[in-house]
């Protein structure tokens, strides 16, 4: 089912910082849902996933912003089960996940390397949704849950490659992605 | 038996593995570990092979991967036991703007502690340094106050690095 999102103003097309930032390897503040520039922000990086060739997530600190926010929308991609359309969080955390599986991901920001990490396949994720406020739940499973747990660890000044799996888990990219064609953020 | 240590390194092109692997099956000698990538576009080869075999007779098979202008080593050496760890596996990954010395760095501060490296590689992708190290740690060491040093010399180096156990799930 798709998450009812609050109608952001017109996002802005912003450069997508990459490896080495400071500002990707520092955990994003928690921010007032409410504020303008939070708002702003919130627009500016659907937007920015929306123009971006594969990409099915983006977060602040992608766009230079030390905040706690992100997008998603994995909608239409084949890894996908559940999707809950474009999914736009302030302030989000994991309050449950379960079943870890294995999988390549890669990541705008680490644009030339991929690397196979271990996420749960099924989570609970909580966050305030922008301009509202309003505390929202969500719980999914499959490439939604991977992606949303990838935006997390952006948030908390986490890349994949904190998290691959042993000295032979990454690897330079082989296929650059089309539009809307596979994941990332 | 013998046991040889060869190392196969240059220019990549299509069939080295095929050639090198042909020349020391015909040899009797048999392929055990080994590690083929390519690093920077260099094709690189490193194996250990064991059969009957002398290093004269193997570098003679491989002397046509010679004239195809890849360096090429063999050199005898002695069997070594394969032990498990004593202690525990930990990754440690560091990713961060290019520099010098950051491999020596933190590859001391872990010798320090009594860590061995079993495993590691690095990548360049433009100004991104990225290295990833599984480092076997005796049980005797203290991984709080090594994972501390990480952190302090990884601040120095100006990257960012972790260390956690490596997780190994017995099916």
């Amino acid at each position: 089912m798709n998450l009812t999102l609050p109608t952001l103003p017109d996002g802005r097309v912003l450069q997508v910082l990459r490896a080495p930032s400071h500002v990707l390897s520092a955990a994003g503040l928690t921010v007032d849902p409410a504020e303008p520039s939070v708002v702003q922000l919130c627009a500016d990086l659907v937007a920015t996933m929306r123009v971006s060739p594969g990409c099915v997530g983006l977060a602040a600190s992608q766009v230079g912003v030390s905040a706690q926010a992100f997008s998603v929308d994995v909608s239409g991609h084949p890894k996908t089960r559940t999707t809950h359309g474009l999914i736009v969080l302030v302030n989000p955390e994991i309050v449950e996940a379960s079943r870890n599986e294995k999988a390549r991901e890669g990541c705008m920001s680490v644009p030339d390397l991929t690397g196979d990490v271990k996420r749960a396949t099924k989570i609970t994720v909580a966050g305030q949704l922008p301009l509202s406020g309003e505390r929202v739940l969500i719980t999914t499973d499959a490439f939604e849950a991977r992606a949303l747990q990838h935006e997390i660890d952006h948030c908390d000044g986490m890349l994949f490659l904190d998290r691959v799996i042993g000295a032979h888990a990454v690897y330079p990219r082989k296929v650059y992605l089309q539009p809307r064609d596979a994941e990332g953020g | 038996m013998t046991s040889l240590a060869i190392t196969v390194v240059g220019h990549d092109r299509p069939g080295i593995i095929a050639q090198a692997a042909d020349a020391l099956s015909r040899c009797g000698m048999n392929l055990e570990d080994s590690s083929m990538t390519l690093l920077r576009g260099h094709f690189a080869m490193t194996l250990i092979c064991a059969g009957e075999a002398d290093a004269a007779q193997i570098e003679a098979a491989l002397q046509p991967l010679v004239n195809d202008s890849l360096d090429v080593t063999v050199r005898e050496v002695p069997e070594e036991p394969d032990l498990p760890p004593l202690g525990s596996t930990y990754l440690v990954t560091v990713h961060g703007a290019d520099r010098l010395g950051i491999v020596a760095r933190l590859a001391s501060v872990i010798a320090e502690a009594g860590g061995n490296i079993t495993d590691l590689t690095t990548r360049l992708s433009g100004t991104l340094y990225v290295l990833l190290a599984e480092v076997d740690l005796p049980r005797s060491a203290d991984v709080t106050a090594l994972q501390a040093r990480l952190a302090a010399v990884s601040a120095e180096l100006g990257v960012e690095t972790s260390m956690r156990l490596l997780e190994n799930d017995q099916l």
